[in-house]
């Protein structure tokens, strides 16, 4: 694990008119490393990562990667720079098979326009067997018809097979049973051996226990502190949580 | 490389296993099993074909002719050709009402414009008359994206005033009569016995190659391929098939020469549906419009050009309708022509719901709802009251089988 921050927002501040939903938060992530995002609803963990994904931009603040300042307008310049994130949603096709959805929007094509499938479908292989994804039968079956688990192995290998170098999962177990919840924390803890940079957004502290590196939390909008996973204790969270200290309160004078 | 760790893994990794060849007894077992399991693909619509057919031989001699199948292909060629646009609509999750006099206003257009006072060549006004309908399709898609709005209105809207359109434009008159030969030649040829053999054997080499090659490539990827066995059972089923329907041709007056257009398009549309981006795309904003929009996908721009697709095919089809009828009246585009063209794509199996459907399931479609029409046309004393209930009836049918195959697949999670 390199020491050495990849990405990292300095400052960064959103206000949605007179709600402020992100106050001055710093916030990093380094390769190889899985830094889980926690916070009470409303915490502003969704405003964060929209805004490095590009969704919005911040009011205030920089947004450095690979330590260069970098400004992400568009989810395109986000994805052009390696940041790739998997919403709760999943964003799949259900009536596309698994490579149709993998390759959706950046196809590869031969002569005559023809979607050159048989290139495709290898790639696709190729990338879930690198992440161990075998539960799935064949690449050819339309997604409506995959697990939970395998919808979101699907997803997290769509965004990882793009040289993607920081992968931000948003609550990627929250609908999943105990085995597939199983599947897809394997499946987080082997992106971050292949050095990747992983942002884990959950509610869960179990699941956050055993895979994070670290944990931020945010309260109201802002960063109450990074915990190391070694050295803290779910109770430590929970405390940060919902009484952490914060510089001010929103809506009361600062003192 | 991947054919490498195919054998390698094969017995540890499930997704690996799938990837390697099968024999031909597994296919045709995995091939019974997909069809228990609901997955029939075109069966049902060809079996419904058959029965329908039996019933009216039954009933009207005069069905199960050459003279009158080969006169059946001209009679669906108009409905087919819109019903192509129509499943590109469908997949999209859309609706295009006014597709039927869109159709009418090309016919109108090409008709007035070979007569004088403007007596513009036929090889001018054809393509114009396309463009025309094409605008049309733009017009509709630009206005439903830029407000916002349902296709479902905006159609309708389009419905009623160029159902005005093709009145005002053929005004008085009540008919224009079209005397280019060039135009209703389109529907009156019949192709000679030897022409018909010779499209027959293009068709079927054409078929074997591609089929033969396609899966030669999968097969050097190292992919999931059918066995050689199969592919040579298909070319020679499908060969058969051809061999057959020409001989029955030619046992009438031929090969009409529509059928040639309605397979030109069947191949040039499906492989845009199946082969390119703008096919894949189409699909993926009919399946999930979102998920197409974070891959980048501009959703309303494949919108719009879907509109203007179906848009240029009820142009086509509006052009076989008028050249079949040697004129244009003032109901052109009328009657059952609209329902006629979207109950073609549903029946055939293309989903109103968006993101399901095939090309070919326009032509079955349209093979069923003009059989229908044909058939109950050759029976003494039946109303065109029963005629539209049949035909409501087989609809009502499709969607059903549709709906239950549907579960039966969600069921045994394919």
């Amino acid at each position: 694990m390199s020491t050495q921050p990849i990405l990292k927002t300095v400052g960064v501040t959103k206000r949605f008119g007179a709600i402020q939903a992100l106050t001055e938060v710093n916030f990093e992530v380094c390769e190889g490393e899985i830094m889980a995002l926690v916070g009470d609803n409303g915490a502003g963990k969704s405003t964060l990562i929209k805004g490095i994904a590009g969704i919005y931009a911040f009011d205030e603040g920089d947004v450095f990667f690979q330590d260069r300042k970098v400004t992400i307008n568009s989810p395109r310049d986000a994805s052009q720079l390696g940041i790739e994130v998997v919403y709760q949603d999943l964003a799949l096709a259900d009536n596309l098979d698994v490579v149709a959805n993998m390759f959706l929007g950046r196809e590869r094509t031969g002569p005559f326009a023809r979607l050159d499938e048989a290139s495709m479908e290898k790639s696709c292989v190729d990338t879930l067997n690198s992440l161990a994804v075998t539960t799935l039968r064949s690449v050819r079956l339309p997604v409506a018809s995959l697990s939970g688990g395998q919808r979101q192995s699907i997803a997290v290998a769509k965004a990882v097979m793009w040289n993607s170098k920081v992968v931000i999962l948003d609550e990627p177990t929250a609908a999943l049973g105990v085995a597939q919840t199983r599947q897809v924390l394997d499946l987080v803890q082997r992106l971050s051996e292949k050095g990747l940079a992983v942002v884990m957004i959950s509610h869960n502290l179990h699941d956050i226990f055993e895979v994070a590196d670290r944990i931020a939390v945010l309260r109201l909008g802002q960063m109450v502190n990074v915990f190391e996973r070694k050295n803290s204790s779910q109770q430590d969270i929970v405390h940060a949580m919902t009484a952490g200290r914060l510089k001010s309160v929103p809506g009361m004078a600062v003192e | 490389m991947a054919t490498q760790t195919n054998n390698d893994n094969s017995s540890t990794s499930a997704l690996l296993a799938s990837q390697r060849q099968t024999t031909t007894g597994e296919y045709l077992q995995n091939l019974f099993k997909q069809l228990r399991t609901g997955n029939l693909g075109v069966i049902p619509i060809l079996f419904g074909w058959v029965i329908i057919a039996l019933i009216f031989q039954t009933q009207a001699p005069a069905f199960l002719t050459a003279f009158n199948l080969t006169n059946l292909i001209v009679q669906m060629a108009g409905v087919a050709m819109i019903a192509y646009g129509i499943v590109f609509i469908l997949l999209l999750g859309e609706i295009d009402l006014s597709v039927s006099y869109v159709s009418a206003v090309a016919g109108v257009l090409l008709a007035m414009g070979m007569l004088p006072p403007f007596n513009v060549p036929w090889f001018i006004m054809l393509p114009l008359a396309l463009v025309a309908s094409t605008l049309i399709g733009l017009l509709h898609g630009v206005i439903i994206t830029t407000f916002q709005l349902p296709s479902f209105v905006v159609t309708l809207a389009g419905f009623l005033a160029w159902s005005g359109v093709v009145l005002i434009l053929i005004g008085g008159a009540g008919t224009v009569v079209i005397q280019e030969s060039a135009i209703t030649s389109i529907t009156r040829t019949f192709l000679s016995d030897e022409v018909g053999w010779v499209v027959g054997i293009i068709a079927i080499v054409l078929y074997a190659i591609t089929s033969i090659l396609s899966n030669r490539r999968r097969q050097q990827g190292g992919l999931a391929s059918k066995p050689m066995p199969i592919i040579w059972g298909e070319i020679v089923l499908v060969a058969l098939a051809t061999i057959g329907f020409v001989i029955f041709c030619n046992s009438g007056r031929g090969m009409p020469l529509v059928t040639v257009y309605l397979i030109v398009f069947l191949i040039g549309l499906t492989y845009v549906a199946q082969n390119t981006k703008f096919g894949r795309y189409v699909y993926a904003v009919g399946g999930n419009k979102e998920a197409a929009r974070r891959a980048g996908i501009r959703v309303e721009r494949i919108r719009v050009y879907v509109f203007m697709l179906a848009g240029f095919m009820a142009g086509v089809g509006g052009v076989i309708l008028a050249a079949r009828l040697g004129s244009v009246a003032t109901n052109a585009g009328g009657g059952d022509l609209l329902l006629n063209a979207i109950a073609a794509a549903v029946i055939g199996g293309t989903s109103l719901f968006g993101g399901r459907g095939k090309v070919y399931s326009a032509l079955l479609g349209a093979l069923i709802v003009m059989t229908i029409d044909n058939g109950l046309g050759l029976i003494p004393n039946v109303s065109a009251g029963a005629r539209s209930i049949v035909t409501g009836l087989v609809l009502l049918a499709a969607v059903i089988i549709d709906a239950i195959s549907r579960r039966q697949q969600q069921r045994t999670g394919r």
